[in-house]
């Protein structure tokens, strides 16, 4: 057995250890509790004594009773260096050591013996690290966005790092940003525009879109090589460059300022992916039941209506999908095109919100939740067919 | 037969796609070319008000008289920059009722007062006053007269339509000192966001690739930031990178780790002091980045999962008999498997990220060192309101993209070629 291996699976996991213990009390301290020192000293090098413990301990003792001992041992040790912090915390960092011990358990002389042991266990460690780091880098923005929203101004101010959420002062009192926000600053008619303008959309785009794509999947016309291609390349082009013509033209026209005007601009933008989506599929359906189609006397209408769009509805949901949250998500063009209050879509409200007079944080971050939220529930919700509409339409973003 | 089918399916085919091609040309096409067009001419936010002869009518009774009254239209040309001509003016009015005496710009006719006012120069204002009386020696009701409002009509020339062009945008825009800045912001931006979104992409899917409790749960988390809408996420992260009352900056100095709160968003420049070599990094520029990366590497992990997810297990088997080590067999056999959907990942989203608007915009407006070619399309045409260098610019923006999608494609169809 290496030395050298024993030292870096020492070091390797007590760092492990540490840096879980590290997050933990990140977020205790948003919990509003005061904690001012990660004593990275102290738990280190306790850390590294506890893992060459394990080691030698090795098998002679049952498992289970080996890692509770020795998350006992670490959780009384961060007790006694760390003072006034509330007994969740402890039993927190307990749970977090009894984790980390049940992942070392296995690690004896021959583990370390073996080749590329600590390379092994370097990835091991790293892949843990990573899972937990990104779901809380992730998760934590949206978390902050909740948490705000059910704060008063004053509340934030006094602590800022206090992101616990007080269950005690009654629901009317927690959700009074909500109200405000709907009560208020009109986002009960946002809501309404936006969810028009986007069901618009995918709608429009459909009826568009299935015809076109079909065509395209499997008739034979003059142009089709040419029209496939384009596609795609007007598809890459972005909504900054054609952003100023239309605005001229739109207020020339007279077509700003109205869901109508969005609604073309939209459908035009969404429509290149969503046929480049669907004649993809298309083209996946066996040309044997149209031929049987035709047979049955059916022409080309009957065909797309009954044989091809029950067929590929899993495909036409993805695309609906996605164009929804395309438009759903949509800024700059609400940007460009609205000004007047009562056409505003969500998030250009939000956005007016922002840059108009001093708006407290927690009516924005409301706003944040009410235009976030439906997004995130359709997708938990209908994540197979979106992931899938992502994964096609991905060029875009 | 044979070719009377074809015909109908021609026929068919072409009546399914029209309406798309027509949207996406009207919408689309057409726009991209009218920037050409008006790159090429000196247009500001304030010409595309179509100018408008307006005109307040006003009523005035005359003393001692109710029978007769007096009205004056206060004529005026909206535009402060165009000529108006071939001014044209129509009012009703109720019966009995006369002019008694006219100017020969007017005609009364059938209550209808009609009068050929010609040309207005931009700026142009004119009292035009009529006095009427009541043929019945009745009174006259002013309110009934004030109920008929005057309708107005001329024609202007609208500049958009004009065959004047000058090159004046474009000399703006290469001259402009800031230019060589505002492309090298742009491409750091682009390039450092592009990578970062696919290192992180590479680490996510790796970690996702292996088996472990929640796999599915953490695969939608992943994919959070990429379908939330930027303004609500945008706006969190200002929050949490405010400098005085932001989570991170309380943060580390709650936890000592710095001293003195850092101002990520505004922030121009910072001096970093490396083995005693200070360097100065970009502070605002890297946060935009590092905002990009968060919102963009789920992508590059969907993508990168996918095809991680068809290597054959064979592979590893293999190399775990040869006695790999993980770096090897990430190196080895990982790494060429899915370098093919790196080069062609990092193709779009280099594209899109080259276009990226909303995001620093909404983080940082452009200010302290985040200007941007997209950035400056808006500034130049929104918010100076010089139309035409905004489209210049986006000219600009159109030459570099269809270099990126000449790249692109050659690399696609070397990639058809191989498979």
């Amino acid at each position: 057995m290496k030395i050298k291996n024993i030292f870096t699976y020492c070091f390797i996991s007590s760092l492990f250890l540490f840096s879980l213990i590290c997050i933990w009390k990140i977020l205790v301290t948003l919990q509003g509790i005061e904690l001012t020192n990660f004593n990275f000293n102290k738990l280190f090098i306790f850390g590294i004594i506890l893992c060459a413990i394990n080691l030698l301990i090795g098998k002679k003792l049952n498992l289970n009773i080996k890692i509770i001992l020795l998350a006992l041992l670490f959780s009384i040790f961060d007790y006694f260096i760390s003072t006034n912090l509330p007994i969740w915390y402890s039993f927190g960092i307990f749970l977090i050591s009894l984790f980390f011990f049940n992942n070392i358990k296995d690690y004896d002389k021959n583990f370390l013996s073996k080749n590329h042991s600590s390379q092994k266990l370097f990835f091991n460690f790293l892949t843990l690290f990573g899972i937990i780091l990104f779901s809380f880098v992730i998760l934590f923005p949206f978390y902050m966005m909740l948490v705000t929203s059910f704060k008063t101004q004053a509340l934030l101010l006094l602590n800022p790092l206090d992101f616990s959420i007080n269950f005690a002062q009654g629901l009317p009192e927690l959700f009074k940003s909500y109200f405000i926000v709907f009560k208020d600053y009109n986002f009960g008619r946002y809501m309404l525009t936006s969810t028009i303008v986007s069901l618009g959309t995918v709608i429009i785009t459909l009826i568009f879109a299935i015809p076109a794509a079909y065509a395209v999947a499997r008739l034979n016309f003059f142009g089709k090589n040419f029209l496939s291609t384009s596609i795609l390349i007007i598809y890459l082009f972005p909504a900054i460059v054609l952003v100023i013509p239309l605005y001229t033209i739109f207020s020339q026209l007279g077509l700003r300022n109205s869901i109508e005007g969005l609604l073309i601009v939209y459908t035009a933008t969404t429509l290149p992916v969503a046929i480049y989506m669907l004649q993809g599929y298309f083209k996946s359906i066996p040309k044997e039941l149209e031929e049987a189609g035709i047979i049955d006397g059916q022409n080309w209408l009957g065909i797309i209506f009954k044989i091809i769009l029950p067929l590929s509805l899993p495909a036409i949901s993805s695309v609906a999908l996605y164009v929804f949250m395309i438009a759903w998500n949509e800024f700059l063009f609400s940007l460009m095109f609205l000004d007047r209050p009562n056409t505003f879509t969500l998030s250009r409200a939000i956005q007016f919100l922002n840059v108009g007079a001093e708006t407290p944080r927690q009516y924005l971050m409301a706003g944040s939740v009410v235009v976030t939220l439906p997004i995130l529930i359709i997708f938990v919700y209908f994540e197979k067919y979106l992931v899938s509409g992502l994964t096609a339409g991905s060029v875009k973003g | 037969m044979s070719s009377k089918l074809a015909k109908i399916e021609k026929r068919t085919a072409y009546l399914l796609i029209l309406p798309s091609v027509l949207l996406v040309f009207s919408i689309i096409l057409f726009p991209i070319f009218s920037n050409i067009w008006i790159s090429f001419k000196n247009v500001e936010l304030k010409d595309l008000r179509i100018p408008e002869p307006r005109a307040k009518k006003l009523v005035k009774s005359i003393n001692d008289n109710p029978n007769q009254i007096k009205v004056i239209y206060k004529l005026r040309n909206s535009s402060l920059t165009q000529e108006i001509t071939n001014v044209k003016f129509k009012d009703k009015y109720p019966d009995d009722i006369e002019p008694i005496s006219l100017n020969n710009k007017c005609q009364f006719k059938s209550n209808l007062l009609k009068c050929e006012l010609g040309n207005w120069p931009k700026k142009y204002r004119e009292n035009l006053e009529i006095v009427f009386q009541n043929i019945n020696n009745k009174e006259i009701s002013k309110k009934e007269l004030k109920s008929y409002k005057p309708k107005l009509s001329g024609k202007s020339q609208n500049i958009l339509l004009t065959y004047e062009f000058t090159l004046n945008n474009f000399k703006k825009v290469i001259k402009d000192k800031a230019f060589i800045d505002l492309l090298s912001t742009t491409f750091y931006y682009t390039f450092f966001g592009t990578i970062g979104a696919i290192v992180f992409g590479i680490l996510a899917a790796q970690m996702v690739n292996q088996k472990f409790f929640g796999r599915t749960f953490m695969r939608s988390v992943l994919l959070f930031p990429y379908v939330a809408p930027v303004v609500a996420l945008a706006y969190t992260w200002e929050l949490l990178l405010d400098p005085t009352s932001g989570t991170l900056n309380n943060l580390l100095i709650n936890y000592q780790i710095i001293d003195r709160p850092i101002n990520l968003l505004g922030q121009k420049y910072v001096t970093l002091n490396i083995l005693g070599f200070d360097f100065k990094l970009r502070l605002a520029l890297t946060t935009v980045i590092i905002f990009e990366i968060w919102r963009y590497f789920p992508l590059a992990f969907l993508f990168i999962l996918a095809r991680l997810q068809a290597v054959p297990k064979e592979l590893y088997e293999a190399a775990d008999v040869d006695g790999a080590n993980p770096i090897q067999k990430f190196l080895n056999i990982t790494l060429p498997q899915i370098l093919a959907v790196i080069s062609i990942l990092f193709m779009i989203r280099f594209i899109w990220n080259f276009n990226k608007f909303e995001d620093i915009f909404l983080l940082t407006g452009g200010a302290s060192g985040t200007r941007t070619l997209p950035i400056n399309v808006y500034q130049q045409g929104f918010s100076i309101g010089d139309i035409g260098m905004g489209s210049a610019v986006s000219i600009v923006i159109v030459v570099f993209l269809l270099i990126f999608m000449f790249i692109y494609f050659k690399l696609l169809g070397k990639r058809a070629d191989e498979n």
